[in-house]
């Protein structure tokens, strides 16, 4: 069962320029990106920085409007729905950010912060509040006592808990997870991720986690979707995606990425040339032919569709539409 | 070994509203001629502060080197005068930095800054400096150097101000280059794109490089020796195969578990597997740590290990570890 299907969802920026602050142009962050995540999955949303990733988690939020685009939470359509409407679904819908201290006050207690939303959702107040907040930074790893600090006594792993623990004090079914681990020291990363993986099998929570991190991708993820330039470019299960990568784009990120094994590490590797067109000017045609090792003239102008090439594994890549040269990528 | 930098029993400490923090605490190491050796590290470990010592950019009004040596050449560096040391940095030892922005003047093109350094080092004209400026533009692979010279730092992407700080950087020929996560906040393919840059012009230039990063797969791409830097101390250095296939040191090998694998299908059965934890934390450096600075996290810790400080021993083939417990 899905708990959140996004259908063609776009987001352009507008961007004002002149005199008259005129609009001029615009960012186009997020250009028809589409997926559904059923209950108890992870889906890793992977891309290079300005690739839209962080916008779609934010717009799935309703934090920001879409510009189009369809947004199903557990079967109602969130899309069109203001901010006074969409209220109670946001109990449904909850995040964890990358830096979690620059969303608490820092004169407010630990535990005052974790029950917010418990009040603000008229869930519990009072006692029956601090219960559940002290059962909540139980589950986290923190000890209750710890509910009396405030957040800057905490370290950047407990801080991580202490937002974890918000988040789940609604009873969420999606989590968007926004770089959570990236802040972090390796050894209080394990501890992040196992809690996290630890919830989503006792709670049958949906992530989307958003990440630069392919190593950490390959680790939480059920499938994962590669963006690049405001578009899904690849979208399979893990292990499709490391095993036999379709994308030029998806290649290249799993050739351009470290590993902790230098005798894997001295390969010649494929790397791609040039920097990432700026999302304000993407390409025409395929976004990624710029830069793409492989591409033909069609690539320069046809704007290849995200097609299901094998069982739950797709891609948009002009070489592999039927009748399309699959080239010295293919396996 | 033919040690181009000596680096001996290093102690760098700060003064701060809770006492003075032992940043280094005892660091020592030799880079040989055109090796690259890694500093690797978590936060607060140190490795950084061991950077900006060599370099003698610890800010005096809040910390110093307390003691040891840092040789450079031969010559002693703990005592050269702040005029002494301005004629090496950015000449004969260079750096380059995570952030290059912080480090760029805004205000100047790009071609102004390179050209700056080597008519400061070189004393040359700033004609034949300018030409020497283009000449490293096209050797960090910057496309059309000539029209590049002319332009700002702002009107670059984030990985092409990172070859510009290489090339100045390289611009004087420097005999070591300390390159503090050079990488870190660069994408993933721009990443490869300058570890390769630098690998290759360490290849053409010679350049010996102490690549400090906490990253151990950018440690495994780049380095041929390793040291691993916990709570202030070297707790491990070895050659980079050595560390990856026999990681002697409890934190070290508590690290490698940590790290979720690019590389490796862990699944078993199609769960996702636990990642090893390193419980606890990190020891406040403001108190003198008694003992091994890990004991406190470390599982193998015995009662000798949290009351005297563990000697290095030697592992055989330059690999060495700080471990009463290694069996050695």
């Amino acid at each position: 069962m899905n708990v959140i299907e996004v259908d063609r969802l776009v987001k352009h920026f507008p961007i004002h320029g002149g005199l008259l602050q005129r609009r001029v142009g615009e960012v186009r962050a997020v250009d028809g990106v589409s997926f559904t995540i059923a209950k108890g999955e992870t889906l890793g949303l992977v891309g290079e920085s300005g690739c839209g990733k962080s916008t779609v988690g934010k717009t799935i939020l309703k934090l920001i409007e879409p510009t189009s685009g369809r947004i199903v939470l557990g079967g109602e359509d969130i899309t069109k729905l203001k901010p006074g409407a969409v209220w109670p679904h946001r109990k449904r819908i909850q995040t964890i950010f990358q830096d979690p201290y620059s969303s608490m006050n820092p004169r407010l207690a630990a535990g005052t912060i974790v029950g917010e939303p418990l009040e603000n959702f008229d869930i519990a107040r009072g006692r029956e509040r601090d219960e559940r907040v002290a059962a909540l930074f139980q589950r986290v790893g923190l000890r209750p006592d710890a509910m009396r600090k405030f957040a800057h006594e905490f370290s950047g792993g407990q801080r991580q808990r202490l937002g974890i623990a918000k988040a789940l004090s609604v009873s969420p079914d999606v989590i968007v997870a926004d770089e959570p681990v990236s802040a972090l020291d390796v050894s209080v990363q394990a501890q992040v991720l196992n809690l996290l993986i630890d919830l989503q099998e006792e709670r049958g929570l949906a992530y989307l986690f958003i990440s630069h991190d392919l190593a950490v991708m390959r680790h939480i993820s059920h499938r994962i979707a590669v963006m690049y330039l405001g578009r899904i470019v690849e979208l399979t299960t893990k292990r499709q995606l490391f095993a036999g990568p379709l994308h030029p784009y998806t290649e290249a990120l799993l050739s351009a990425a470290t590993a902790p094994d230098p005798r894997r590490a001295r390969r010649k590797r494929a790397i791609v040339q040039g920097d990432v067109p700026s999302p304000a000017k993407p390409p025409p045609g395929c976004h990624f032919h710029t830069r793409c090792p492989y591409a033909v003239a069609e690539c320069k102008v046809d704007d290849p569709p995200l097609r299901e090439v094998a069982p739950g594994h797709h891609v948009a890549c002009l070489r592999r539409l039927p009748g399309g040269d699959p080239g010295p990528l293919s396996r | 070994m033919d040690a181009i930098l000596q680096v001996r029993d290093l102690r760098t400490q700060f003064d701060t509203l809770e006492g003075v923090v032992r940043a280094v605490d005892g660091v020592s190491f030799d880079l040989a001629r055109g090796e690259t050796l890694g500093i690797v590290g978590e936060s607060g470990c140190g490795k950084s502060v061991t950077a900006m010592s060599i370099l003698r950019l610890i800010p005096p009004e809040t910390g110093r080197i307390a003691s040891g040596s840092i040789r450079f050449e031969g010559e002693e560096l703990t005592t050269l005068s702040e005029e002494q040391m301005k004629r090496l940095r950015g000449h004969r030892i260079s750096m380059i930095f995570q952030e290059p922005m912080t480090s760029l003047n805004p205000v100047l093109t790009v071609g102004t800054q390179i050209a700056e350094n080597v008519v400061r080092h070189m004393g040359v004209s700033k004609k034949v400096a300018r030409e020497r400026a283009c000449e490293m533009l096209d050797l960090v692979r910057i496309a059309d150097p000539r029209r590049r010279l002319d332009e700002y730092p702002h009107q670059l992407s984030g990985g092409m101000r990172q070859r510009v700080m290489i090339a100045m950087a390289l611009s004087c020929d420097p005999q070591v280059l300390i390159a503090d996560e050079p990488t870190t906040a660069l994408d993933v393919t721009i990443q490869a794109q300058i570890l390769d840059l630098m690998l290759d012009l360490k290849e053409k230039t010679g350049t010996a490089i102490v690549l400090i990063t906490h990253d151990l797969g950018v440690i495994a791409e780049t380095a041929q020796r390793v040291v691993v830097m916990y709570a202030g101390r070297q707790v491990e250095e070895a050659p980079v195969e050595a560390l990856f296939d026999n990681p002697l040191h409890p934190y070290t090998r508590g690290l490698m578990r940590a790290i979720p694998r690019l590389d490796v299908d862990a699944e078993e059965g199609g769960r996702r597997p636990r990642l090893q934890e390193i419980p606890g934390l990190v020891p406040r450096l403001t108190q003198p740590i008694i003992g091994c600075a890990f004991a406190a996290r470390c599982e193998l810790a015995t009662d000798r290990c949290r009351t005297t400080a563990p000697p290095i021993v030697d592992a055989g083939g330059g690999h060495i570890v700080a471990c009463w417990e290694t069996g050695l």
